[in-house]
């Protein structure tokens, strides 16, 4: 059936059809070939090139999480982009933040983030933080078939659980599979050395201030080691995006407030440049 | 073989005209109104789950008076055509008069179908804009037409009565209490002209707020923020009877 998303005409009959509170699924039903998932890509030989984005963090601390991004896109041995934003707002209280194939991905939180809203317009209610990160698993799940040809979407989900009163952190691999972090996570090609960093850094009664520089801090060990991943651009004045979710909601740092933190911790890389040091023992 | 009767054209939808509207004025009336930040949506509920009033889009709020399972479905019918068009364009591209063109269309359809029965609903539809002169608020009858509404709008059983009382008494730049208040003086009185008390739990209220800072206009205003609204619109009067340019 023709689809009806022009101004005039009567509402289709699927519209008020009465169904899921899923625009996912409203979506499969009406108009499949809308959904990334259900898209048939055609035979390729080898890996398709496409900008790919890179290390994404987050750390929970005492009241919240903060979730943090570089800005470097990668095609192959090229930067694609060196303001890329990977680390989106899902709704009032939770945030994604993406690595892997940059366009598939950013559709993916677009589609991601309508379906939180959607669900919530519907029903009247918010999802629990469980239920959005089950969601977000099945999106990644029905991207398999991309995945498998190199066009992977990894994401960090990170939110605020109002029914647990703490900031609680979820990670994916390209099955859809799941598992909740505790304390902080990292992915994307810089984390294993973002999460080398963290790991040293992390303790449990950080402040809100603190977990906002051990991100960055993070971010530029990922930088230092892996090529993928921007470190901070003092020159052009690209600094990370940093967001917190706290029971106030989703609040993400000025420019002038990231870009703080980044020279007061490229100051000190300039006498020990390679950060902060854990005690031996 | 028995001839079926004969009913003119016009008989048969005045009958399905009063059919309609006798089912809306079975319900309660609402009334939406303009205030200097966006606009109100009141209305007597004594539900606090079964709402009238809902968020559609960013800026774009849903009202409905009539039968709950009808104005219920056409709300989801037009939240996913709101996100559908803007998951397919962008989020500007959702626009008031094209979810109250395509809900003209689909209740006109319905109306004038003699396999249906007419939809016993009667809906506004309301998006604030930047500044109060691109606010624009529809009203839709049952019967599909579109009536492009300024200042204030009551739809339900008593609409007639109480938008006369409002088109008196509704002022531009009006502050949110003082909208409140006499959307609530509106709604408290009968066909017959006496007054009832309408207690503020009985109330449902809800706004699109230019100011909010978040993309999505729409709030629900609940509890101790609207006690306090409708003490400080009544204040707020009492005051204005002194000095007219104490409140902006």
């Amino acid at each position: 059936m023709e689809a009806n998303t022009r101004s005039t005409g009567r509402l289709p009959a699927a519209f008020l059809t009465p169904g899921s509170s899923s625009f996912m699924d409203f979506l499969s039903d009406h108009q499949p070939e809308m959904l990334p998932g259900k898209r048939q890509l055609p035979p390729t030989q080898g890996v398709i090139e496409a900008p790919h984005g890179t290390t994404i963090v987050a750390v929970t601390f005492a009241g919240g999480v903060v979730l943090a991004g570089d800005r470097r896109a990668t095609m192959g041995n090229v930067i694609a982009q060196r303001d890329i934003e990977k680390v989106f707002p899902a709704d009032e209280y939770s945030a994604v933040g993406i690595a892997g194939t940059a366009g598939l991905a950013v559709e993916m939180v677009k589609l991601f983030q309508l379906e939180l809203e959607h669900f919530e317009k519907v029903e009247g209610t918010t999802l629990s933080l469980e239920g959005k990160a089950n969601r977000l698993s099945t999106m990644i799940r029905s991207n398999l078939g991309m995945a498998m040809q190199g066009l992977a979407v990894v994401p960090l989900f990170a939110g605020f659980d109002v029914d647990r009163d703490k900031g609680r952190i979820f990670s994916y691999d390209v099955t859809g599979g799941r598992s909740e972090e505790h304390g902080f996570a990292a992915t994307g090609s810089g984390s294993l050395f973002a999460r080398g960093a963290m790991k040293k850094l992390f303790h449990k009664d950080l402040t809100e201030e603190q977990a906002t520089t051990l991100v960055v801090q993070a971010l530029y060990d990922a930088a230092d080691d892996d090529s993928a991943t921007g470190g901070p651009d003092v020159a052009r004045r690209i600094y990370p995006i940093v967001t917190v979710i706290t029971e106030d909601g989703f609040r993400r740092l000025t420019d002038e407030d990231s870009s703080d933190i980044a020279r007061a911790i490229i100051e000190r890389r300039l006498e020990q440049p390679d950060g902060p040091r854990a005690a031996l023992l | 073989m028995s001839t079926p009767f004969y009913v003119s054209p016009q008989q048969a939808m005045a009958d399905r005209a009063e059919y309609a509207r006798k089912g809306i004025a079975r319900g309660r009336s609402l009334v939406v109104l303009q205030f200097a930040d966006g606009i109100v949506f009141v209305g007597e509920n004594p539900s606090r789950a079964l709402h009238k009033f809902s968020e559609i889009y960013d800026r774009i709020g849903f009202a409905a008076a009539g039968k709950y399972n009808e104005y219920e479905n056409l709300r989801i019918g037009g939240v996913r055509y709101a996100d559908l068009r803007g998951y397919t364009y962008d989020r500007d591209d959702v626009t008031a008069r094209g979810l109250a063109n395509v809900y003209a269309q689909t209740l006109g359809t319905i109306f004038s179908s003699a396999a249906e029965k007419p939809y016993e609903v009667e809906l506004v539809v309301a998006e604030v804009g930047e500044t109060p002169e691109g606010d624009q608020i529809y009203r839709l009858p049952h019967d599909g037409s579109i009536v492009d509404e300024h200042g204030s709008v009551a739809v339900g059983g008593n609409a007639e009565t109480i938008s006369t009382y409002l088109d008196q008494r509704h002022e531009d730049g009006m502050s949110l209490a003082e909208a409140l208040k006499l959307a609530v003086q509106a709604l408290s009185r009968d066909t017959n002209g006496s007054e009832r008390e309408i207690p503020a739990e009985r109330l449902e209220v809800a706004v699109l707020d230019r100011t909010r800072p978040q993309q999505r206009k729409f709030k629900r205003i609940v509890g101790r923020q609207l006690g306090r609204l409708l003490e400080e619109g009544g204040a707020s009067t009492a005051a204005e009877a002194e000095d007219p340019d104490d409140e902006e």
